[in-house]
């Protein structure tokens, strides 16, 4: 190949040159060019080395079809890698790098690969690694596979996205896309049309000529000028990447290089596609040199940016005489030869020097070569539209509603039969019966290696490989050959490779298949999809009413369950000694009181005069006899048995509960309760509210929680025996209403305190203010987690699996005893529930002064024999402050049975020993939390 | 992306609901002896129709459950109802 730009013609502005660099080579192109049209001006030949045997390769194709030309690219400080170079526009300054070559495409130190072939063919590295161990060689396959080498630590950009809707959407400003959009926007509809390139127009710009008497370019202005005089949009350099369910099309609007490309979420009432065609390629020996390109191409190049890609050019294509009329008048001479040929054979390496037919040579610099035609089909399938093989090519068969096809993509090639089409389409009425399309050529299995897929370097013995192996389903032959799966997904490759695994296996084409084409039609940045959800935009934590409080007193923030929660206090004061600060809040917690923000606490009530036996049912626990003023600990179950969550139930009156569950599980349980609510029960007896966040909640827990909490002033009988642990009474606080429940998450005297969050504030200055003097002091979550474990209190989803149910934590009554239904009942009574090596719950005890177990570490059996099975493992683990000895909680198999034994510890390949203890290593009578 | 209708508030994004089960699906009288093979059906034997479907779905923002009657080929959605009424 050895392309140069002309002096006139092409949508190119010679005003504006733009330098760039190639592997170093500075190189000038101009507004207008892409990366790949700029280059091929120059007169480079070969733009990149192939994936898997790294042979050079030129263009082959001027728009997103083209398999080879992916390029590193750097501007301003910003690089992406496998940047698409023949639809990247180029920009100055652009500093290019090849993929898949070091040190440049033209001396590529690995090339030596391509000798190798025989030792790589498809299904290598499946065959190759399963022995010993496919980590040993991972290293060095991954040096040397892979494409461009992503930045460390670059930051992406926000993509912006957007909603829209329309009437109807017409893909592609070619000459079918521009006539339909115009007569739908002067009938009255809501039209927008996408085109792809920067500029519409489509194939007219390669084939040059008139319509209308006017050039391509200038029709194509006048349609868009036409149509938005009518009220219609057009979006240029804009993709449609996939349709989706119910006619969603997202819309990808390229940006300049530094900036990330922009997605339209397209919800259109009717669609009509008129995304063109391919070129087909010609499947013979050397198919893939540098200077081997669509005759296509050549013409888009031509005339989009004046690129003649050849002075002496071959042309193998079934319809040779339009492609060489064109490039005969730009002052290329062509040779036309027969692409039925036998025995076509490429001259040259690095370039073409000659293509050899039937052993006669002819020489040449630059070979067109088509078999036919491939109909963009892509978003076609992605809608559930089905496809015919009719004269060797897939073209549109029955398809969904809403949906139409028109143009070059339905297999239609002539522009009257294109522009009725168009009406038609457009006014949403039937197309004309469709005509046959142009005819192509089927590839033969032939000897000696002609390339199939380009970008995945899957040539013809691989597919013979494949159908000798029996990876003869096309699923299978994709995924071995890996035919297909490159960027243009098969749009070049896919025909040939069925056809020559029909004829491997005597079949036709359609009996072996097609594949599914998939969004996204071209590849898409994943910032596309994550738009500005990026950080705290992505997941918000909730806020605290009192974060302004918890700041003032220097709290270390971290998210528990969705909340931004005190982690520990006096953080600067502990800088770099997190654990004293939280060893602190733990001891004078359990000397004197801690005070805590408790407001995450759910705080779901349930109302009505079922209100009961509906919470006797989603409760594993009995709650018909819950008392008014009573507080009950109760797990909810999923119907397979297992624990969904553990909380209190309080009952204020015979019609009113409040269900206090994890304050990670309210959105989840609030569900829970609507579906039996709902689905299950009288709607109309049951009222359920999620009060959460109406409250605030300040727990006291400690020995002197009842000195502070009397000071406060709530408006509560605080005597033990007028309010015992688990009860709830009805207070007020500052002439708020205000309940205070005696329930305890740390084995102390505990009182939690809900009032209006407008009392918030004063609640908790006024706890800490109260309990100061007497040496208490905030208490933040990792300390309550120290001081809960030291309990055996367990947190569902830390200390259980989703496997866990009520008998493993030691809760069997209900199971045994609970006789009206409840929500898991029968899951409690099933095979799996009764297996007796279930994994129970159990404290572990290391040997004095040995450090905390591993959280995740497995308990073992069979260590010695060098091959451990794992018998449960670790769930939290601390060093307790209180017990001055680490302590544990563990799932084991048959935990509740092996008190006293020593079980074996593994860690990352370190065997420990560990005592099984009961879960609860502090006051198991309960005399500190009953006081 | 599909759409549905929320009887209660209309045509929304399908990522506003959650499917919550096939309709007519009723739970094994557990005060009564329910057998373990009726219990597993119970829990995770569905009819997965090719076409036309009744189903259970819940709209998050509204927390109402509702019966929708679709078709899994084509997706189109035939028909949404409160619970408590019954389809057309
Ligand atoms: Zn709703």
């Amino acid at each position: 190949m050895t392309g140069r730009r002309l002096g006139k013609g092409g949508l190119i502005d010679r005003g504006r040159p733009l330098s760039f660099r190639f592997d170093g080579r500075e190189i000038q192109g101009f507004a207008g060019d892409t990366l790949a049209s700029a280059l091929v001006a120059s007169g480079v030949g070969v733009v990149a080395r192939s994936f898997k045997y790294h042979r050079p390769r030129g263009l082959w194709a001027n728009w997103a079809e083209d398999p080879n030309a992916l390029f590193d690219v750097a501007l301003d400080g910003v690089t992406r890698p496998n940047v698409h170079g023949a639809t990247t526009v180029l920009e100055d300054g652009m500093e290019l790098r090849s993929v898949n070559a070091w040190p440049s495409v033209r001396r590529d130190l690995k090339a030596g690969l391509d000798l190798f072939h025989r030792f790589l063919p498809a299904g290598f590295y499946y065959k190759a690694f399963m022995w010993p161990d496919w980590h040993l060689f991972e290293p060095s396959i991954r040096r040397m596979a892979g494409m461009g080498r992503v930045e460390p630590g670059e930051p992406g950009t926000p993509a912006l996205n957007r909603h829209d809707r329309c009437d109807l959407l017409v893909v592609g400003g070619g000459l079918a896309g521009l006539t339909a959009a115009r007569a739908a926007a002067e009938a009255g509809q809501d039209v927008v049309l996408v085109e792809d390139h920067p500029v519409a127009g489509g194939a007219l710009h390669g084939f040059g000529g008139t319509v209308d008497g006017l050039t391509g370019a200038e029709w194509a202005a006048a349609q868009i000028a036409a149509i938005r005089a009518a009220g219609g949009r057009v979006m240029c350099a804009t993709t449609a990447t996939g349709i989706y369910d119910h006619r969603l099309v997202t819309l990808v609007t390229a940006a300049p290089f530094a900036q990330a490309p922009r997605l339209c979420r397209m919800r259109a009432d009717r669609i009509v596609l008129a995304t063109g065609a391919v070129d087909r390629p010609l499947v013979f020996d050397g198919n893939d040199r540098p200077g081997v390109m669509s005759p296509f191409a050549a013409l888009d190049l031509l005339g989009r940016q004046a690129v003649l890609v050849g002075s002496r050019i071959a042309l193998l294509h079934p319809q040779p005489e339009p492609v060489a009329a064109r490039l005969e008048a730009a002052g290329a001479s062509v040779s036309i030869h027969d692409p039925a040929a036998e025995r076509l054979r490429v001259k040259g390496r690095k370039a073409v020097t000659g293509l050899c037919v039937a052993g006669c040579r002819h020489g040449c610099d630059t070979i067109l070569a088509a078999a036919g035609s491939t109909p963009l089909v892509n978003l076609w399938c992605h809608a559930g539209g089905k496809l015919d093989w009719v004269e060797a090519s897939f073209v549109p068969g029955e398809g969904p509603e809403g949906l139409s096809v028109i143009g070059a993509a339905r297999g239609t090639s002539d522009d009257d039969a294109i522009r009725e089409e168009a009406r038609q389409a457009a006014l949403g009425a039937a197309l004309p019966p469709r005509g046959r399309p142009a005819s192509g050529l089927l590839p033969n299995p032939l000897r000696g290696r002609a390339w199939v897929d380009l970008q995945n370097d899957v040539t013809t013995d691989d597919i013979a490989l494949a159908a000798r192996e029996n990876f003869t389903s096309v699923e299978h032959l994709k995924r071995y050959t890996t035919l297909g799966m490159g960027t243009d997904q098969g749009r070049n490759s896919n025909v040939n490779g069925l056809a020559l695994m029909a004829q491997h296996l005597g079949r036709t084409v359609p009996e072996v298949g097609t594949t599914k084409f998939r969004p996204p039609y071209v590849p898409v940045p994943l910032e596309l999809y994550g738009g500005t959800r990026t950080g705290a935009l992505n997941h918000a934590p909730k806020r605290l009413v009192l974060e302004p409080q918890h700041r003032a007193l220097d709290a270390a923030l971290g998210e528990y369950g969705g909340w931004l929660r005190p982690a520990w206090y006096a953080r600067t004061e502990h800088a770099g000694r997190a654990d004293e600060a939280v060893a602190r809040e733990v001891l004078r917690t359990r000397q004197v009181a801690g005070i805590l923000d408790a407001s995450p606490l759910g705080k779901i009530e349930v109302m009505g005069p079922d209100a009961g036996a509906f919470l006797n049912f989603v409760y594993y626990n009995t709650m018909a006899t819950l008392e008014p003023g009573r507080v009950r600990y109760g797990f909810m179950l999923t119907e397979r048995g297992a624990v969904y969550d553990d909380g209190v139930l309080a009952r204020l009156g015979p019609d009113h509960f409040v269900v206090s569950c994890s304050s990670s599980h309210v959105v989840g349980v609030m569900q829970h309760l609507e579906a039996w609510r709902q689905d299950g029960h009288d709607p109309d007896r049951i009222h359920v509210h999620d009060a959460t966040q109406a409250w605030a909640t300040v727990t006291v827990t400690g020995p002197r929680a009842r000195d502070i909490v009397s000071d406060l002033g709530v408006g509560v009988d605080l005597r033990a025996c007028a309010f015992p642990h688990m009860a709830i009474r009805e207070g007020r606080f500052r002439s708020a209403p205000a309940r205070v429940s005696r329930v305890s998450f740390t084995g102390e005297l505990s009182f939690e305190i809900s009032v209006p969050l407008d009392r918030a504030r004063i609640l908790w200055s006024a706890a800490l203010a109260v309990g100061a003097p007497m040496g208490s002091g905030p208490l933040g979550m990792e300390a309550l987690s120290i001081l809960r474990a030291e309990k055996g209190f367990v947190i569902i989803g830390q200390d259980t699996t989703g496997d866990t149910m009520p008998h493993d934590l030691g809760f069997a009554g209900p199971r045994d005893r609970k006789t009206e239904p409840y929500v898991g009942d029968h899951g409690l009574q099933m095979e799996v529930a009764r297996d007796p090596d279930r994994l129970q719950l159990v404290g572990l005890q290391v040997l004095d002064h040995a450090p905390k177990l591993a959280r995740g570490a497995h308990l073992v059996r069979g260590a010695a024999s060098g091959r451990p099975v794992s018998e449960g493992y670790v769930t939290s683990s601390y060093d307790s402050p209180t017990l001055l000895r680490p302590i544990a909680l563990a799932l084991l198999a048959r935990g509740h049975t092996r008190m006293g034994e020593a079980v074996t510890v593994w860690h990352m390949g370190e065997l420990r020993t560990a005592r099984v203890v009961p879960a609860c290593a502090i006051d198991p009578e309960g005399g500190r939390m009953n006081a | 992306m599909q759409r549905f209708t929320c009887p209660f508030c209309g045509l929304r994004d399908e990522r506003e609901f959650s499917f919550a089960g096939e309709s007519g699906k009723t739970r094994p009288d557990t005060a009564a002896e329910v057998s373990d093979a009726d219990w597993s059906a119970y829990l995770f034997t569905g009819t997965n129709p090719r076409g036309r479907t009744d189903e259970i779905w819940v709209h998050t923002p509204c927390q109402e459950y509702f019966r929708m009657i679709r078709d899994t080929v084509t997706m189109e959605v035939l028909e949404t109802v409160p619970l408590r009424r019954d389809p057309s």
